[in-house]
């Protein structure tokens, strides 16, 4: 066992480690912010909608939560160009493909928010004349945002850590860069202790910094 | 001789409501009017109707059968005689005709005060920003909260958060105010601050028609109580003659007397 540990070539080519940080940073807010409008849109309308809407949601969802992510992945960027005429980059195909996947996620959280609503809320709402939608704007999101906020946020940081799936379709986002510079360098040990920390470190100041968020939204419930 | 109209039409008309959940009846051809500037309470055991029957003024509860028509307009079907249920649009427009006050507040947790009672104001009335907050801190002035306007309902006491739910529904200027039990989840010490509000409206003239198990505050502040049980209107009459001494109607005797054995 005479291995020593030497950080050099990792600190060498550290600038692809620091650029795929980012990049899954990007995965992540992208596909969160798509995931939250299709999550938001579906569990507006499967509330609001009659018994076939709510089973297609519901097919989408169950898909999605009994589907390992990397088979979607390899799904949506292999097998769907070869049976319909589309072409896009790995990292569109798994920008679609997280986004899918957050989406189905919080259609769950946000319905059952939307659920959790105190019916007393909407009745104030309706005493005093507001619409349908205006009471949907104004009393039942605002209220549903509070409830789910720290679901949305655990949904985030795990997204962060599922943009390292992008690797196997070789999006060079932070795992793909350690995959990269072990390859080249054969520093296995050192480069993924560095990514590691590097996970741990961003994935602590997210939730630190949502936390802080979701503390000045509980002020306010 | 041409037909003298009634001396003093109806504000609020209720004729022959009925209503079932289900196989329950819980209003049995109500009928009730009540004429602008009157205070009518409502009294009875609970699940006798009263507090469906006035869910049903602003038709936050449908009903089966009857109408209920406020300064003369039907308020959750249409008026061509197919009963058919006016639109959400519709009805946004005649609940903001009816200003409601809940047992439970039921305040925008994520509005301040003056927030809450803005945007029925903006949003509804058209106001703008500017006015509607005028008109909320005068209410709230009103309510003696004016010193509470930036306050957000967790940060209120009860009796405050009703007052607020109270400057919330009047600033509307609803024709009619349903108070819908609303000092029943009130600490006993916290009452007090409401109902005086309650008492101040009355003497401004508001119409209004609470549901309400504050018998003394009843007798003194309405001109008229209903007594409900089973669904269905059983006595009505002035304060009194409902509370007073000699009551011919058994089951109002028998509430009132279960009614002074818990409370006193």
């Amino acid at each position: 066992m005479g291995y020593t540990l030497n950080f050099n070539l990792i600190w060498r080519h550290f600038d692809k480690l620091w650029g795929g940080l980012l990049l899954s940073l990007e995965l992540a807010v992208i596909s969160i912010a798509i995931g939250i409008l299709i999550g938001l849109l579906l569990a507006v309308w499967y509330v609001s909608a009659g018994r076939a809407v709510r089973t297609v949601i519901a097919a989408y969802v169950e898909f999605i939560r009994n589907v390992p992510l990397i088979l979607l992945v390899y799904l949506v960027f292999y097998g769907l160009p070869t049976v319909v005429d589309i072409a896009y980059s790995a990292q569109t195909s798994f920008i679609a493909t997280l986004s899918l996947y957050s989406g189905a996620y919080l259609v769950e959280v946000f319905r059952s928010g939307l659920e959790a609503v105190p019916r007393g809320q909407l009745d104030a709402g309706k005493a005093i004349g507001l619409t349908p939608w205006q009471r949907l704007v104004h009393v039942r999101l605002p209220t549903m945002l509070r409830i789910t906020l720290p679901a949305l946020s655990n949904t985030f940081l795990s997204l962060f850590k599922d943009t390292s799936v992008a690797s196997v379709i070789s999006v060079p986002e932070l795992t793909y860069g350690a995959q990269w510079i072990n390859f080249n360098t054969f520093r296995i040990v050192e480069v993924y202790l560095v990514v590691t920390a590097m996970y741990l470190l961003t994935g602590y100041a997210l939730l630190f910094a949502l936390r802080l968020v979701e503390r000045r939204f509980r002020a306010a419930h | 001789m041409p037909i003298a109209p009634p001396a003093t039409p109806a504000l609020l008309d209720v004729s022959e409501v009925s209503k079932s959940f289900g196989s329950v009846a819980v209003l049995r051809s109500v009928s009730l009017q009540v004429t602008r500037g009157e205070v009518v309470t409502v009294i009875g055991p609970s699940g006798s109707g009263k507090t469906t029957l006035l869910r049903c003024v602003n038709f936050l509860e449908s009903y089966d059968s009857g109408s209920i028509r406020i300064d003369g307009r039907e308020v959750g079907f249409r008026e061509t005689g197919t009963r058919q249920r006016r639109s959400e649009r519709d009805l946004a427009k005649m609940r903001a005709e009816t200003g409601m006050v809940f047992q439970s507040f039921n305040l925008f947790p994520h509005l301040t005060a003056a927030g809450n009672i803005m945007l029925g104001l903006r949003k509804v009335r058209g106001k703008s920003s500017t006015e509607a907050r005028a008109i909320a801190e005068h209410w709230l002035g009103r309510v003696g909260l004016a010193h509470k306007a930036d306050s957000l309902p967790a940060e209120l006491s009860g009796g405050q958060q009703q007052r607020v739910g109270i400057a919330r529904a009047v600033a509307m200027e609803p024709k009619i105010l349903l108070l819908d039990e609303i000092t029943s989840a009130l600490d006993p010490e916290l009452v007090g601050e409401v109902l005086e509000v309650v008492r101040s409206l009355a003497e401004d003239g508001m119409t209004m028609v609470m549901v309400t198990h504050e018998m003394a505050f009843a007798r003194d502040a309405s001109s008229r109580i209903i007594f409900m049980a089973d669904g269905g209107v059983s006595a009505a009459g002035p304060p009194a003659e409902i509370l007073g001494a000699e009551i011919e109607n058994e089951r109002l005797r028998s509430f009132l007397a279960r009614f002074r054995a818990s409370h006193f």
